[in-house]
């Protein structure tokens, strides 16, 4: 039984596609290493600056470990970002993960608050616009999702904030939350950058979702069902829609992907406590050894988000459910 | 030759208007970008068009030349991601074998962290200079270009002239240049304008986080970050780079889907 379905070819494909998103983790923690470490400019010099003496760039070094071989170091690094411990802080000397454990939580809530409410409205309005593919309302939306692709996540938050906070006055203009706020006051806190978030994926993602409907739309089962004399929707929604669904899942779980880079952005214009505004406050600091944490953890949930789509569409795909 | 439809020359007119004041930036600009010419945040006048920055600058000379900024670093960009990204993926195509998957699996890997990470990270440790900024940005973006430009030439690599110059006796840097680039030109043409679009939004949000052109020089991300504490108090001077970017944004893209249509119909209109 077991070796039956071990040998199933859907096992085999999903479990040769998560094997290579573990490789290129491991290669990606790898990049993030020697990107970091073997550049020109080492990290002693360039916390201390030009003018540090001779001394004094020593003494960081040994702190640093950066005597030892850059395999060794890579090695004891990764070692101990699998079990959890991503090291310490240069500029503060606080614990890395611990730090970044509550930072993490807060930008999966931002970003799955924005994800609830794009996925559907991209779905719908996809829908919408091949429905009435070439008419008013898919020229209006295609406009519209266009512009919105145009403006930079920061230019879209502080036209939100101008608007909605400064004019309008619905919305705080700074998303400020700690831990005894109720779920209401923090959803209250985050919408601004929901909204901007929605925005900015929503654009992509229905015109993917456009896309991938209107090229089932093209086939010839949707022409006989044409012939048939069923109405637009509903050949859109029996018949288009089934075939569609591993072009539209993949095409969500891209744009989930492009949220997690998008939060990095949108946070640091709504000084939001996340994973991002974390990131970048310590590049600029120069704190290596968070901006490694932080880079790997992004790369793990962007190449995790990107594996998914592959394992869902190799699963809705029935002649590979159902081989011959 | 057809007409040129409205849009796409709506389209080259912005186009060429911004490319136009950022090459003449020092003949059209009323001040100079680093002159104290009025109060902090003075409304639109006569004297200053667009108003003053958070020091007191003309702003619409800050505009002018932080154009010039972002143009000259995204073109840069652009064209060293084009002349990389491109030769590599000609390279694979027409070498096949362990090339192609060497290069192919390195530029996956490259693609397998988000690209503004990916740049946050290396910038943590180099120093943030005007061509360091181009260096990363047109190495990081030439990973797409080495996807497309390796498909397009894959399918030209089987051609018979392709063959038939191969039994010649031409070599692999012939073939790439005399073959497969004139007949992989029209979808690249088409793709540089996006790919432009996309580096003048990356060297924008860069500038935005700090991390991009450093003070006292401004590109229109660095003006969106020098003024972005005068919006709490309804000032707008923040949200003008936006309109600059959005309208060069636009239209390059109405200039660029032109070009991809009018090539792709030139193909038998199969697109």
């Amino acid at each position: 039984m077991i070796t039956t379905l071990l040998g199933h070819p859907v096992v085999r494909l999903v479990a040769h596609r998560i094997a290579m998103g573990l490789v290129l983790l491991f290669a990606a923690s790898l990049l993030i290493f020697v990107g970091t470490q073997i550049l020109p400019g080492d990290v002693a010099q360039s916390i201390l600056g030009q003018s540090a003496t001779p001394q004094s760039l020593a003494n960081l070094r040994a702190e640093l470990g950066l005597n030892e071989p850059a395999v060794t170091r890579y090695i004891s690094w990764l070692v101990g970002a699998m079990h959890g411990d991503l090291g310490t802080a240069l500029t503060n000397g606080q614990d890395i993960a611990e730090a970044m454990g509550r930072r993490l939580g807060n930008t999966l809530f931002l970003a799955s608050c924005a994800a609830i409410i794009a996925v559907p409205m991209a779905l719908i309005l996809g829908l919408v616009s091949v429905r009435y593919h070439r008419r008013w309302p898919d020229k209006v939306i295609s406009g519209v999702t266009l512009a919105s692709v145009s403006v930079p996540e920061f230019l879209l938050g502080y036209i939100v904030m101008f608007i909605m906070a400064v004019r309008l006055h619905a919305f705080p203009s700074v998303s400020t939350v700690y831990d005894s706020m109720s779920l209401l006051e923090r959803l209250n806190a985050i919408a601004l950058p929901v909204i901007v978030l929605v925005m900015v994926v929503l654009g992509h993602m229905m015109r993917m979702t456009r896309a991938a409907i209107l090229n089932v739309m093209q086939s010839a089962y949707i022409e006989t069902a044409e012939l048939k004399g069923l109405r637009p929707f509903r050949i859109i929604w029996r018949h288009a829609l089934p075939n569609a669904i591993a072009p539209v899942v993949n095409v969500v779980m891209l744009n989930l992907a492009y949220l997690v880079v998008g939060v990095v952005v949108v946070e640091v214009v709504f000084v939001y406590p996340g994973m991002g505004q974390y990131l970048v406050d310590h590049v600029a600091k120069r704190d290596v050894p968070v901006v490694q944490a932080c880079g790997l953890v992004f790369a793990a949930v962007y190449i995790g988000l990107n594996m998914i789509a592959d394992v869902v569409s190799i699963l809705a795909n029935p002649r590979l459910r159902h081989p011959k | 030759m057809s007409r040129i439809p409205l849009s796409a020359l709506i389209g080259m007119v912005v186009t060429a208007a911004y490319f136009l004041a950022a090459i003449f930036a020092d003949v059209i600009s009323p001040y100079g970008y680093a002159d104290v010419v009025g109060n902090v945040w003075d409304p639109v006048s006569a004297e200053h068009w667009l108003g003053t920055d958070s020091i007191g600058r003309d702003l619409l000379s800050r505009m002018i030349y932080g154009g010039q900024i972002t143009i000259f670093v995204a073109a840069a960009a652009t064209v060293l991601a084009f002349a990389t990204g491109a030769f590599f993926g000609f390279l694979a195509a027409v070498s096949g074998g362990w090339v192609d998957q060497v290069l192919s699996r390195l530029v996956d890997l490259l693609m397998s962290i988000p690209a503004l990470i990916l740049a946050l990270v290396i910038l943590s440790v180099l120093p943030v200079s005007v061509p360091v900024l181009i260096g990363v940005m047109g190495l990081i973006e030439s990973t797409r270009v080495f996807r497309l430009s390796r498909a397009v030439a894959v399918d030209v690599a089987v051609m018979d002239y392709v063959e038939a110059a191969r039994l010649r006796g031409e070599g692999t840097i012939w073939v790439i240049f005399r073959e497969i680039l004139p007949n992989a030109l029209s979808p690249l043409v088409a793709e540089a304008g996006l790919r432009f679009i996309f580096m003048v939004l990356f060297i924008s949000t860069l500038s935005f986080l700090g991390l991009g052109v450093q003070p006292p020089l401004a590109d229109w991300g660095g003006i969106v970050k020098e003024n972005k504490e005068g919006i709490v108090y309804g000032i707008p001077a923040a949200l003008i780079p936006a309109v600059a970017i959005a309208t060069l944004a636009i239209s390059v893209n109405l200039v660029a889907d032109w070009v991809l249509t009018r090539t792709s119909s030139l193909k038998g209109g199969r697109g």
